[in-house]
């Protein structure tokens, strides 16, 4: 018998549909993998299982768990059951947590009103649940705050909450988007022995196709708040009879065209980073003791030729984004140099830094953040224009801004509108068209595609080929996903703890890793192929 | 992925059918633009002259020549309450406009350069703001001399410390922004992001602490001509009105009442006004409507 099933579910927000005709099911001990892009509907599946959807929102059909009709559930029927029978893991660990709470007490707290358990038990079983999703108490005692821990660690918390009383349903919802190849490994190795041991059924719900293929034994597919295909997940995704479930696949293992990859050694460094570090000041241990600077870049050298791309891999917290900031002087380092075309940029005051602004531009992770939301796209993509020596009038601005937005794929009238009226993947052609409209010579991209769907991240990742080709634009890729870099670099760094623990050629890099650090990313990045592989061998 | 379901656009229409829905905005702003229409209605005409007095009539009670009655020198208080809107309105307007000038420029520019400038101009601020604001404006008013221009000059000077304290907490919640480092990564400087960027996201934010400012003005301007430190007379002030009609509170209670109603009615106006463009504005609110 079925733990969950969903029949016929559809859902609509204030009168626009959202889901339409869901079915779904999920038995004791089983995981199913539910796919799709960013407003496929998701999200919203989870929660009307949870019946926590937002005002307005109006559900349809049969949604049965363990026997109880959950859409005619009565609300005290739903408090009764959510965090104690089913329970959900977010995607952010940041905001999942009450940051003025103690995590023992947080994970106590479902555990007393579910039980009427008293203070002593219930902290009890919060210290068990820790200790069991890798927090032991000698080295994480409950009396610790969220701030104290680390994204994985505080995902791992979120986990002992939502698996403090044994539920018989996990909802997983994007539960290691957030984090770091290695983590995710970690976390995914948690949950699957979290489902054995207690014969949970966990809904997994991701847009990273690789995943589920290596955690979910079905999976269902939604595209546009419909299912498009459900089934093994093994033979749903080597047979492929869908053509979404085809797209889906291409798109994840999309690796750019680039007909001319470029050849090392031929020029002249465009950019020099010799022996640059960067400390912040510590935390104070002591009043008689001076704080001891942490340093998150250490001694880090690099060169990029024009027209040679580099990515920059490393786990979260390993000073990537610091160096990169260091590249376009925004920070300063504290030790070494920084020349750009031969000319030392690091030292040198904001007028001086003018003409190296202006062939060195950047592209950040989140197309949300990016821009200024109360300014039209004409202003923003043009703002790095007022680098050049002369400033180019109205009419001649407009045509250079009509002239970028050609080049990355939009037209002459996106230009009055404002950037929340673009998806996350146009204002991420938007974020390159700035970047680009100054005709640079490198440009920075700090996690570009990581923020996108899977089909949109194909898209844009052509998109940079082609402009590295047409511009003979340098780039310095900095990511935590092998696919990116395996897919565009040249060569490839590989960064640990502030320092540069491995470099080469890109291919050479990701096959065979010779540091640790390294072989720790390859070895945790998922890879859809091998997922595949591996299921089909399992069922013989 | 996410769930982001975008708020609904903003588009001029959208604002304005969620503030005319909003009901402390639409009370606020009637109120609001009822006493300024007074005010602007004084300039043209009033039931009498303020200026004349007519000793024959003096504490008459309220009837249909005069409808709020006349004070001890036979004037007409609804004409005085009319008249004293306008100095109560242009008080408390520049006093803002002040604060507003001095404080926002002020409180971007320590925010945008932190450290030890932030820190010293954040201090002064705070030896300003411990000062209580009629204490000071008493001590200005003394130095100065009694008069509406220093009145408007030392509730201004006590509006800085606010506006400088708003624009820095919200200019600092803004520079760590993405599109600001994106800003300067186009190699735009301190100024210009100040301007282009962090003034037009924090402008609400100044809007709400502007109306709430200019009720705290029109109480303060009160205050200052209650101990006769405001306009002089013979130009009519809600604050003096008070004060003459305090001895007179059992024999001529009207003396009393209808400039303290007037007074009342417009900050409490100001003050819905505040809050409504608060929450029509806040998206965090939004939900809950």
């Amino acid at each position: 018998m079925s733990l969950l099933e969903i029949e016929n579910l559809s859902l609509a927000i204030g009168g626009t549909p959202i889901l339409k005709g869901v079915d779904l099911a999920i038995a004791p001990g089983e995981v199913v993998g539910l796919v799709g892009e960013s407003g496929s509907g998701k999200s919203m599946t989870a929660l009307t299982i949870m019946r926590l959807l937002p005002y307005l929102a109006r559900a349809e059909g049969r949604v049965a768990f363990d026997g109880i009709d959950i859409l005619g559930a009565t609300e005290d029927q739903m408090c009764a059951l959510r965090g104690d029978d089913i329970g959900m893991v977010f995607q952010e660990p940041m905001t999942a947590l009450n940051p003025v709470k103690t995590i023992g007490e947080q994970v106590a707290e479902g555990i007393r009103w579910h039980t009427r358990a008293n203070r002593a038990e219930a902290e009890d079983r919060a210290r068990k649940i820790l200790d069991r999703v890798g927090l032991p108490e000698a080295k994480f005692p409950l009396s610790r705050y969220p701030h104290e821990l680390s994204g994985g660690q505080r995902q791992r918390v979120v986990i002992a909450i939502a698996c403090a009383l044994k539920p018989k349903l996990l909802i997983a919802d994007e539960p290691t988007t957030a984090l770091d190849v290695v983590l995710q490994a970690q976390i995914l190795d948690l949950l699957r022995d979290l489902v054995r041991e207690n014969r949970m059924g966990l809904l997994l719900i991701s847009h990273d196709l690789a995943v589920v293929t290596e955690m979910a034994d079905r999976l269902t597919i939604l595209s546009h708040g419909e299912v498009t295909e459900a089934g093994d997940t093994a033979r749903t995704l080597s047979e492929q009879q869908h053509p979404y479930t085809r797209e889906l696949a291409l798109a994840s293992m999309h690796v750019p065209a680039r007909p001319k990859p470029h050849l090392a050694g031929s020029a002249k460094p465009l950019l020099e980073v010799e022996g640059v570090g960067r400390d912040y000041p510590g935390r104070r241990i002591s009043l008689f003791r001076p704080a001891q600077p942490i340093s998150a870049v250490d001694d880090v050298s690099l060169t990029i030729e024009p027209a040679q791309s580099v990515a920059l891999v490393g786990r979260s917290g390993c000073g990537k984004s610091t160096l990169a900031r260091m590249i376009l002087a925004l920070d300063k380092p504290t030790t070494g140099t920084i020349r750009f075309r031969g000319e030392a940029i690091t030292g040198k005051p904001e007028s001086a830094l003018r003409p190296a602004r202006r062939d060195m531009q950047v592209v950040f992770q989140d197309p949300y953040g990016s821009f200024d939301p109360r300014q039209k796209v004409e202003k923003l993509v043009a703002e790095p224009l007022h680098l050049l020596e002369r400033q180019p009038a109205k009419a001649e601005r407009r045509e250079m801004v009509a002239h970028a937005l050609h080049e990355v794929g939009l037209g002459p009238r996106d230009m009055d509108k404002y950037p929340h009226e673009f998806s996350g993947g146009q204002r991420q052609r938007l974020s390159i068209a700035r970047a680009i409209i100054t005709r640079p010579k490198l440009v920075v991209a700090d996690e570009p595609v990581s923020a996108l769907d899977v089909s949109i991240r194909a898209q844009i990742l052509d998109l940079f080929a082609e402009l590295n080709q047409k511009l003979g634009i340098a780039y310095l890729f900095i990511t935590h996903d092998l696919t990116v870099a395996r897919a565009f670099a040249d060569e490839v760094l590989v960064m640990h703890e502030g320092k540069i623990v491995e470099r080469g050629r890109a291919a050479e890099v990701l096959d065979h890793p010779r540091s640790e650090p390294a072989q720790a990313l390859v070895s945790a990045m998922p890879d859809l192929h091998r997922a595949i592989a591996r299921r089909l061998q399992e069922q013989g | 992925m996410t769930m982001r379901i975008d708020l609904p656009e903003e588009t001029l229409a959208g604002v304005l059918a969620k503030a005319f829905g909003n009901r402390s905005f639409v009370i606020g702003l009637v109120i609001t633009l009822l006493v300024v229409a007074v005010a602007l209605v004084s300039f043209l005409w009033t039931p009498s002259d303020v200026t004349r007095l007519v000793i024959a009539d003096k504490t008459q009670s309220p009837s249909h020549v005069h409808w709020f009655g006349t004070d001890h020198f036979g004037r007409d208080i609804l004409s005085m309450i009319m008249v004293g809107a306008r100095n109560s309105i242009a008080v408390a307007l520049v006093a803002v406009g002040i604060g507003m000038g001095i404080g926002v420029p002020l409180g971007a520019f320590a925010a945008a350069r932190g450290g030890m400038v932030d820190e010293a101009l954040m201090r002064v601020n705070d030896l300003v703001f411990a000062f209580p604001a009629l204490l000071s404006a008493i001590m200005i008013t003394a130095i100065f001399g009694p008069g509406a221009v220093n009145a408007i000059i030392a509730i201004g000077i006590f509006n800085i410390p606010v506006f400088a304290r708003v624009a820095r907490a919200g200019a600092l919640a803004i520079w760590p922004r993405e599109f600001i480092l994106a800003a300067r990564a186009a190699g735009k400087g301190m100024t210009r992001i100040s301007i282009e960027h962090i003034l037009p996201n924090i402008a609400t934010l100044l809007l709400v602490q502007g109306t709430i400012q200019f009720a705290l003005g029109i109480l303060a301007e009160a205050g200052l001509s209650y101990v006769g430190l405001g306009a002089q007379p013979p130009m009519p002030s809600w604050g003096r009105m008070l004060f003459d009609a305090q001895t007179r509170m059992v024999t001529a209670p009207w003396m009393a009442i209808f400039p303290g109603m007037a007074i009342v009615i417009t900050v409490l106006g100001l003050n819905l006004l505040g809050d409504g463009i608060a929450d029509i504005l806040d998206p965090k609110s939004r939900r809950r409507r």
